[in-house]
């Protein structure tokens, strides 16, 4: 093992940001052509790493040479004339210009528009990625418009090619189609870091694998000599014990989603497929998955901000599907979305405003229109005391408090109004772990008490310790639901990686 | 350079002191364009500001403010609704023509009854003429998606079309001496819209611009629809997570605006206009505007924007007089003024850095 | 070859070609603003500011030909002001538009007040000599003032730039996704002032035609809304640059039109002739985004949102 033939050396990188160390003390090496992924669920580092390496970050401590020179790339653009290229997770794409257009803003300087055209087609052709440099982005489907940025940087010779979570975005036939075009530019040289968690893509496709949990490398190996398992426990951590559930026998249905599928309003967004599943009360259902698969669209249709067929979704065998957001809590169903400031909480208003934003229909905050405030402030109140949330006042506007406590308050709030049936996505991202713990307790406590609770989350420890049953929602589509007690981390990891519940476990594979 | 910082909370401070300083500034500024044209600053500021309430004729001048606050204060209560929710009518000059128009048509057709319910009768068929014309931005609004702000201004020159149209032929005077615009309805005493209290200008216009001004304060604090208006144009995702349904928002505050729009025209023609002539819109919509922005869209703070509007209206006629002062000069004011707001503004919410050197 | 009592099409088509010019310029300049992502409603306030300090321009120099850059100059200036409130200040788009518009027309009153009655220098029409002479084609094409030409080569020239040019590709680009475009290296903020100083001296050169050769004089409010009507035609357009000249032309066509029809007698009463343009106007902006594919994909994504660099 010839250390000079090393392509790229990381040694020892370190960055601390307030409260939080990102990375410390990472240290891996990639080859010319080799694929090296970079394993960790969300939180553990490898964004923070990547962006490094990219230029967009500056280490605090360790060094890196490219090539046994010394690499510390002052911004992207030095990254690239190093030959270090990137595709992000969230594409820098204009859907209202062409293919063409679109790579050429993302170079420096581009040729003239015809050339370029056929350079494009070209490089597409060559890599099985073909393009059509005059279709308009925005006509793209999210597996093109990654072509898109892929072309961009294979335009630019890059030695070193970095992509954050590829796979995300791809339909089965269209990751086969990107391995391909991996293996062929690994084969001519160039150098993969990808950055994943979806254990069975990595295992077929990589040479390495860098594993880091909570900034730290927890270890290094070659994935084809591993399971799926191993590698999961080592990402996640050997524990996995869910806490003692109460054997209380869970009562009546209380949420019911049948055959559940509605378009997504947002931009880029996954359409729901079929969902199905049903709640009991006092039972908590975790529903894991990666970002972008359809998590936000699910809570909008729970919650009734997006409107689905009557039956779809039915509260205690009531069809709620076409109903709204305060239809919908009158008969005890809270949610609380992903994004806190804008869409849980209004940025710019007071806690005690936003305390109203949800609870005036559960907490009779109005009467025949007129707001109580000072049922309102005193509700406010209640939940800042409750659930510890760090605040001058409950005067202060939403946008002061830090991320950890306004999500103490928005979980608190909804909480606090005697729901039946909770649905929350991501109760504890970004939260610290005292908070976190205090958080997942008081969801437990409201399943004893008789609420039906459906968490959507990306942290698995999370999901095992307070949930019953475990679901997956990949592309859209839900695996069905299994008890979380005796699942093992094979069977978690293949259905987050999509394979749909059905499927046979790959036993010691 | 110059960095800007977001506050972690909006500061209460600068909430209320904004208006106050874009006043002042503006003064400044205005000072120095009179002085350019010619005049001694310090006299025109105190010939536009000081004297209409203070000096030898305040009496006079004071029942005038009343007059002109009036219609501004009662479209610019409407308009604030819809522009804290992101809906913009911008063609309240075209919702007030019409509410005259409906109104007058009104009093006209009952001519020369005598009877109590004629005037209110043309105070809802005002109300009425003003929220027709707004609900067809609504409507295409809501149904098509068509911008607000184009379509509400282009119907106020539709409207104006409409003004002349009717003044010229179907609502002529038979006896004015072949002279364009219609009967006087000031002086027929079923329709006037009259002076409470004789010469203090507080006509039944101006009273109702102060309950729509206590209506607007009491919606905007304690009901639901007002905390909805809020959110909707503060965060319009947070506002559909509260259950708000943004196109009945659309088509309640466009209404509402039309509305007190069209009731202002109403009162405007039953009174101090008097008659429907080709030029009885003076540009109240429009200015109602500014006055709202530079009330901060606040039921109070247009209360006293519109009477500072009223006192460059009345101080700027009184400059015209006595010192020559062109009237436009004071139209420019008035935008100055605007602009000055709008500039100061961000203090409520960013904090200015200098960082000297260092590039972040 | 006359109609309806005496209309000739020739001279029909001529004369809205002139009517066209003004709301073409102004049009055009705000579709670049526009497509960089701004919407800036104060385009009256810049028309009406050019008018005045063009015709002012022109009357004390004596030259039409610097009265034309006077004005161009004059409402760029002004302009400046709304980038600076908008671009750096982060002020509200709309409500700064609006003030621009009232400030610009209550300026521009005040320094037209020595201006009212005079005559302009006249400018006069591109000599073409003997083309001029052909019947119908020669009074259509070449019986014009140079402006009229200097509109359509605007058209060209916008069109050509942001299609073939790097610089157009950027504004377009900074329009669609300032995000993106921050990200990627492009400073949006430049772009932008750039953008809007340029809407704003079209503007002005849309003003100052019709103080100096349209009317010609100087009188209060002399734009009548040309200013809102250029904002429509550019919606109306999809935000493509021909599609401006073909508003344009429409607009202008109904105008004079029913100018004529008035002058010929004809039956319908004047009033609802003089508010057709404009309720053809909101007609085709309903058409325009009630068709949604169309609508969407070509109204800059950006459009009136501010962008503050986040770091």
């Amino acid at each position: 093992m010839n250390t000079g033939t090393d392509l790229l050396r990381v040694e020892g990188l370190t960055k601390a940001y307030p409260g939080v160390v990102a990375n410390s003390d990472v240290s891996f090496t990639i080859k010319p052509g080799e694929v090296h992924a970079l394993l960790g669920e969300n939180g553990a580092g490898k964004s923070t790493l990547v962006k490094m390496i990219y230029g967009l970050v500056k280490p605090d401590k360790g060094r890196m040479r490219l090539r046994g020179a010394d690499y510390a790339p002052a911004e992207p653009r030095a990254a690239r004339a190093s030959g270090v290229a990137m595709v992000f997770q969230h594409f820098s794409l204009f859907e209202a210009l062409n293919v063409a257009e679109n790579v050429a803003l993302g170079m420096e300087n581009p040729p003239r528009m015809r050339e370029l055209a056929g350079r494009i087609r070209q490089v597409s052709q060559d890599y099985g990625l073909p393009l059509d440099p005059g279709r308009m982005v925005g006509d793209l489907s999210a597996g093109e418009r990654q072509r898109v940025e892929i072309i961009r940087c294979l335009l630019q010779d890059p030695k070193l090619l970095i992509m954050d979570e590829p796979t995300s975005v791809l339909t089965p036939q269209e990751v086969d189609i990107l391995f391909k075009t991996l293996r062929q530019l690994s084969a001519e040289g160039t150098a993969i870091l990808y950055i994943s968690h979806k254990l069975e893509e990595i295992r077929t496709l990589c040479d390495e694998a860098t594993i880091l949990r909570r900034g730290k490398v927890v270890a290094t190996c070659t994935p084809r000599e591993r399971s799926a398992r191993e590698m999961a426990e080592l990402m996640v951590g050997a524990v996995l014990t869910p806490p003692a559930k109460s054997a209380k026998p869970k009562g009546a249905v209380a949420l019911e989603v049948t055959e559940l599928s509605v378009k997504s309003p947002i931009p880029f967004g996954t359409s729901l497929k079929s969902v199905s599943f049903s709640v009991r009360k006092g039972e908590v259902l975790g529903i894991a998955g990666v970002a972008g698969n359809g998590q936000d669209e699910l809570l909008l249709a729970l919650s009734g901000e997006l409107r689905s067929g009557k039956e779809a979704v039915k509260i205690d065998g009531f069809g709620f599907g076409d109903q709204g957001p305060n239809e919908r809590r009158r008969v005890g169903l809270v949610s609380a979305p992903e994004e806190r400031l804008g869409h849980a909480a209004a940025p710019d208003m007071s806690l005690v405003e936003n305390a109203l934003l949800s609870g005036s229909v559960r907490k009779n905050l109005t009467s025949r229109g007129f707001i109580d405030w000072a049922a309102t402030r005193t509700f406010a109140e209640e939940i800042v005391k409750e659930f510890d949330v760090r605040t001058p006042g409950t005067w202060v506007a939403a946008r002061a408090l830090s991320g950890g406590n306004l999500q103490k308050f928005v979980v608190g709030r909804e909480l606090s109004q005697a729901p039946s049936v909770i649905v929350i996505n991501q109760p504890t991202w970004g939260v610290d772990a005292a908070a976190a713990a205090a958080i997942r307790q008081a969801i437990i406590d409201r399943a004893a008490d008789g609420a039906a609770v459906v968490v959507i989350s990306q942290d698995l420890d999370e999901l095992l310790e307070v949930a019953d049953n475990f679901a997956a929602l990949n592309g859209g589509a839900m695996t069905v639901p299994r008890p979380t007690q005796g699942l093992t981390i094979d069977q978690i990891g293949l259905m987050m990686g999509g394979a749909h519940g059905m499927e046979v476990a790959h036993a010691g594979a | 350079m110059l960095v800007l910082e977001k506050r972690p909370s909006p500061s209460r401070f600068w909430q209320a002191a904004t208006p106050v300083l874009a006043v002042v500034l503006t003064m400044i500024a205005g000072g120095m364009m009179f002085a350019i044209l010619g005049k001694n600053p310090f006299e025109a500021i105190r010939t536009i500001f000081w004297d209409p309430l203070f000096g030898e004729f305040a009496w006079y001048f004071r029942g005038q403010l009343l007059v002109k606050a009036g219609p501004l204060v009662l479209i610019a209560v409407g308009l604030s609704l819809g522009f804290r929710a992101g809906i913009w009518n911008i063609g309240a000059e075209g919702q007030y023509i019409m509410g005259a128009i409906f109104g007058a048509a009104v009093g006209l057709a009952f001519y020369p009854a005598d009877a109590w319910f004629i005037f209110p009768l043309m105070i809802v068929a005002g109300g009425f003429g003003g929220w027709l014309w707004a609900m067809i931005p609504a409507i295409l609004r809501t149904k098509f998606r068509t911008n607000e702000i184009l379509v509400s201004l282009l119907l106020v020159y539709v409207a104006q079309s409409i003004l002349s149209s009717m003044a010229l032929g179907a609502m002529r005077n038979p006896e004015g001496g072949g002279f364009p615009g219609s009967r006087n309805l000031s002086q027929y005493p079923s329709a006037a819209n009259l002076e409470i209290i004789p010469g203090s200008g507080m006509h039944w216009g101006v009273v109702a611009a102060f309950i729509a001004v206590i209506a607007a304060y009491v919606l905007l604090q304690r009901h639901m629809l007002g905390f909805q208006i809020r959110l909707a144009g503060q965060a319009p995702r947070a506002a559909r997570f509260a259950g708000v349904n943004p196109d009945k928002l659309v088509v309640l505050c466009m209404g509402i605006s039309g509305g007190l729009a069209g009731l202002a025209g109403m009162f405007e023609v039953a009174g101090p206009a008097g008659q429907l002539s080709i030029d009885f819109a003076s540009g109240y919509g429009f200015t109602a505007i500014i006055v709202a922005f530079l009330g901060r869209l606040n039921p109070i703070g247009i209360l006293l924007a519109g009477l500072l509007m009223a006192l460059t209206y009345v101080g700027g006629d009184n400059a015209s007089t006595n010192l020559g002062l062109p009237s436009a000069s004071i139209q420019a004011f008035q935008g100055m003024l605007l602009f000055f707001l709008l500039a100061v503004d961000l203090l409520s919410n960013y904090r200015i850095r200098l960082l000297t050197g260092r590039k972040i | 070859m006359d109609f309806l009592g005496g209309i000739n099409p020739a001279v029909l088509i001529a004369s809205l070609m002139v009517a066209a010019v003004p709301i073409m310029l102004a049009a055009i300049g705000e579709l670049v603003v526009e497509k960089a992502g701004v919407l800036n409603l104060g385009v009256e306030g810049m028309m009406i500011m050019g008018a005045v300090v063009g015709f002012a321009t022109a009357v004390e120099t004596g030259s039409p030909f610097l009265g034309f850059a006077g004005g161009a100059v004059g409402a760029a200036a002004l302009s400046l002001i709304f980038a600076f409130l908008t671009q750096v200040l982060l002020a509200n788009q709309v409500a700064t538009g609006l003030a621009l518009t009232l400030f610009g027309l209550g300026l521009s009153s005040l320094i037209g007040q020595g201006y009212v009655g005079i005559k302009p220098p006249l400018t006069g029409k591109v000599p073409f000599g003997p083309l001029a002479d052909i019947p119908v084609a020669g009074r259509i094409l070449f019986s014009h003032d140079p402006v009229v030409y200097l509109s359509i080569a605007a058209i060209a020239a916008v069109w050509a730039v942001l299609k073939f040019s790097r610089l157009g590709l950027i504004l377009r680009a900074v329009g669609e996704n300032h995000d993106a475009a921050h990200a990627l290296g492009y400073k949006v903020m430049r772009i932008r002032v750039l953008a809007i100083m340029f809407g704003g001296a079209m503007a002005g050169l849309g003003g100052a035609y019709i103080s100096l050769i349209r009317v010609p004089q100087w009188t209060d409010g002399i734009t009548a809304g040309a200013g809102w009507i250029a904002l429509a035609i550019v919606v109306f357009a999809s935000w493509k640059p021909w599609r401006v000249l073909i508003g344009a032309y429409l607009f202008g066509g109904i105008t004079v039109l029913q100018l004529n029809l008035q002058a010929a007698g004809a039956r319908i009463p004047v009033e609802y002739l003089s508010m057709s343009p404009y309720l053809i106007t909101i007609l085709v902006l309903v058409i325009m985004s009630a068709d949604k594919n169309r609508a969407a994909l070509n109204a800059p994504a950006a459009l009136g949102r501010n962008f503050h660099a986040s770091r």
